[in-house]
């Protein structure tokens, strides 16, 4: 009797779902975590103020949503991909080849990446080249001459002598992370070129250029702490000698916690990184599948909602929650475009 | 009896006399051990419940303010026409803007006065629009209305905001806390039972976030699951012990089965999104998938404990029936299914609350996802309750510290009321042989 109630049951919601996958009546967006918390507040702020649904948001990171987005057209697809990066060309190519020809690409706004440690310890002045000897896998001969050896720095002290003697401890992001990506590109490469001979390899071999900068050491001082950032906020808080690497809504929350280390001289602080002077800074961007516009309802509403001045402007609701809004004319442009539906030509 | 002086020198009673204490101390060390085990064991689980408790219990009230809201006729409903549409789109937060500038009136400056809206949660707008559609009568009239606070001022009041700290490493400002020192003074902050944590869905203002979306989600999902791995286990359990030959195939599937068990669950999401949503074409995020992808992980566990619960029905009871002439599957169905039952029921309980705190296999099938409307049905998207307490533990604001617990006291509540029914059913139902 069960058995057949409930076949009768399985039967019924199959065929319910076959009616309904034929139309979606929410915005189904995905992709990276850092983006999450600024496109959420939109999307609810959305969902109260306007007749449509909230949409959805999915936060698979960067690269894991732009790939679901470049999967093709239709409503088992995604309609926008949030990323803490531009789209890579193979990316772009990948969306035309399966027949996502027309992107739009709005940038929302920047976020910067912050090394703090706890506020009952000394605050640390760095610099980028301070972050590349104290963190890569190989480092030039401290004893000179152009020759990697594997890092043999223990403590800041070692690395540049107006730093404390403890012990290098930082918490940071796993490779999946979209900060660390952007943490490895601006911080450690950065401090990567300041090392003369290093850049001249770029010129010759590109490719063993990005693995002396881009590698991180393994042996227990960078340490891998997941992608949730909450959790290297309480660790820096019980260890007031390690570091730690997280985006800057993370230390604005916390800021009775824990402080940001100066990095070649700037504080990351809100002023400093909308104007570009903090270095460890990144624009955060979000796509849109122009051919869903019209099918699915209320993506040009939510464009709209976006990239207006009460949510992404100087006063607006996202730099209450830590977005560093873009200068008013980079604003006016990514508006238009959102307006306009410019494409994205690559 | 046991003089010593019996004993024979060289005798077996001799040896194992002098062997006698090293035994008894050789039990009370191994007594002792286990008994060490279980208070390690007990002390980290009260260390783990009250760190939770601790941290979460507070959760359950919200601070509220509370502000005399004049519903003006003007600004919600300028012709009198009372046309739903017009009073859904009506500016309330200007109403709530206009009760705080009663209270603090020396308040000019534009950049002071966002900050002294931004005391009250923006969720307290559309608390008040609700209040007007659904009673159009308020418009015109003034009440006293308790609204939902801020999560900073939510936090500073409970105490999360230190005080003491200098100015300019705290959220909350000092005119901001003189501010809510004169509305406590006034009587006009309190401490309320968060009712919106229990039926509101997810939502970026902690004050306005709720676990009731994400509930639904889970019902949907485990509903699901029940429907599909209960019969099918059930029936496959059956199968395989009351008829199926022994050979090397039915081998093989037993072996088969118990190795699907021990399948970590994220490779069920996997193959969740190549079946269903891939191939099948299903929509992503719906708890239809959850359960299906579930209903894999948990068909394993039914199968074994079923047939574990099949076996202990003793022989007997099929031979009698069989003897006076019942088939088999009379035999089966009348006489040793009800015995096994009470046994299956308590391996789908057990199955079914490992599936309710499940979060790897449903991260492939997009249910880790933001979403506020309550799903209200299969196909509506929807995340499960753990789900929801690794979004908010991977949230910036403070306010969601105390949230994670709390949602993980209800979790746990959900968990330990399920073992309690399978307890129960065991106890009720069991019959030893």
């Amino acid at each position: 009797m069960i058995n057949k109630r409930t076949l009768l049951a399985a039967a019924l919601a199959v065929a319910a779902t076959s009616a309904t996958a034929a139309s979606r009546d929410y915005i189904s967006i995905v992709g990276s975590s850092t983006v999450y918390p600024f496109a959420t507040v939109v999307a609810e702020t959305f969902g109260k103020s306007t007749r449509f649904k909230t949409p959805k948001i999915e936060s698979t990171g960067s690269g894991g949503g732009l790939k679901l987005f470049c999967a093709g057209v239709g409503v088992e697809y995604p309609d926008i991909a949030n990323a803490s990066r531009r789209i890579k060309k193979s990316e772009y190519e990948k969306c035309r080849k399966n027949g996502v020809s027309e992107i739009v690409e709005i940038k929302i706004g920047y976020d910067g990446i912050v090394i703090a440690n706890a506020r009952n310890s000394g605050r640390f002045d760095l610099t980028r080249k301070d972050l590349f000897l104290a963190l890569a896998r190989q480092v030039p001969d401290p004893r000179g001459g152009e020759k990697l050896v594997e890092n043999p720095y223990k403590s800041w002290k070692d690395v540049n002598p107006n730093l404390p003697a403890t012990r290098i401890e930082v918490l940071g992001p796993p490779p999946t992370s979209g900060t660390r990506d952007a943490f490895t590109e601006l911080a450690m490469e950065g401090g990567c070129k300041k090392i003369g001979w290093i850049k001249a390899i770029k010129k010759t071999d590109k490719r063993a250029y990005k693995s002396i900068c881009h590698t991180m050491r393994e042996d227990g001082a960078y340490i891998e702490a997941g992608e949730n950032d909450n959790l290297i906020v309480q660790k820096l808080e019980a260890n007031p000698n390690a570091l730690g690497i997280f985006g800057f809504s993370f230390l604005d929350q916390n800021n009775d916690k824990v402080q940001g280390a100066l990095v070649d001289g700037v504080a990351p602080e809100f002023e400093a990184i909308a104007e570009g002077k903090y270095p460890v800074s990144r624009p955060l961007f979000f796509y849109v599948k122009r051919a869903h516009l019209g099918k699915i309802p209320g993506i040009a509403e939510y464009l709209a909602e976006f990239s207006s001045e009460k949510s992404w402007g100087d006063e607006g609701y996202l730099t209450d929650r830590g977005l560093i809004p873009m200068p008013s004319a980079e604003r006016r442009k990514f508006a238009t475009d959102a307006k306009e539906l410019k494409s994205l030509e690559m | 009896m046991n003089n010593r002086t019996d004993i024979r020198p060289g005798s077996t009673m001799e040896r194992v006399n002098a062997n006698l204490a090293r035994r008894y101390a050789k039990e009370r060390r191994f007594r002792r051990m286990g008994m060490g085990a279980i208070i390690i064991s007990l002390l980290f689980l009260t260390l783990l419940f009250s760190s939770i408790i601790s941290n979460g219990y507070s959760a359950f009230w919200q601070t509220s303010i509370q502000l005399e809201i004049h519903f003006k006729a003007e600004t919600l409903d300028p012709d009198g026409s009372r046309d739903p549409g017009l009073l859904s789109a009506a500016d309330y937060s200007s109403l709530v803007k206009g009760a705080l500038r009663g209270i603090f009136p020396e308040v000019k400056k534009r950049k002071e006065r966002r900050k002294l809206y931004a005391l009250v949660s923006s969720g307290a707008a559309f608390r008040l629009r609700k209040m007007v559609m659904s009673n159009p009568d308020l418009i015109g009239s003034t009440a006293r209305i308790w609204l939902p606070a801020d999560d900073d001022v939510d936090m500073l009041v409970k105490g999360y905001i230190d005080r003491d700290k200098p100015e300019a490493e705290r959220r909350m400002k000092d005119f901001q806390i003189a501010w809510l020192e004169r509305l406590q003074r006034e009587g006009r902050i309190e401490k309320r039972f968060n009712t919106t944590f229990f039926t509101a869905g997810d939502s970026r203002e902690p004050e306005l976030a709720g676990i009731y979306g994400a509930v639904m989600g889970s019902v949907f999902t485990l509903l699901i699951t029940l429907a599909l791995s209960f019969p099918i286990g059930v029936a496959a359990a059956i199968y395989l012990e009351e008829f199926a030959p022994v050979n090397r195939f039915t081998d093989f599937i037993e072996v088969n089965i118990n190795n699907l068990a021990a399948v970590p669950s994220i490779v069920f999401g996997l193959l969740g999104l190549a079946v269903f949503i891939n191939f099948f074409g299903l929509p992503r995020s719906v708890p239809l998938v959850g359960g299906l992808v579930l209903t894999l992980m948990t068909l394993p566990t039914i199968i074994i404990t079923s047939r574990a619960a099949l076996k202990s029905v003793p022989p007997s009871i099929r031979e009698a029936a069989l003897g006076i002439g019942a088939s088999r599957m009379q035999t089966v169905f009348h006489h040793v299914l009800p015995q096994a039952l009470p046994g299956m029921l308590t391996g789908a309980i057990i199955g079914m609350a490992q599936a309710l705190g499940e979060t790897a296999p449903l991260l492939m099938i997009g249910m880790v996802a933001f979403i506020v409307d309550i799903p209200a049905g299969m196909m509506d998207p929807a995340t499960a309750l753990p789900v929801q307490i690794y979004l908010w533990a991977d949230s910036p604001e403070r306010a969601f510290v105390e949230r994670t617990s709390a949602a993980i006291m209800v979790l746990l509540t959900f968990l330990m009321a399920m073992n309690a029914v399978a307890v129960i059913l065991r106890k009720r139902f069991e019959k030893r042989w």
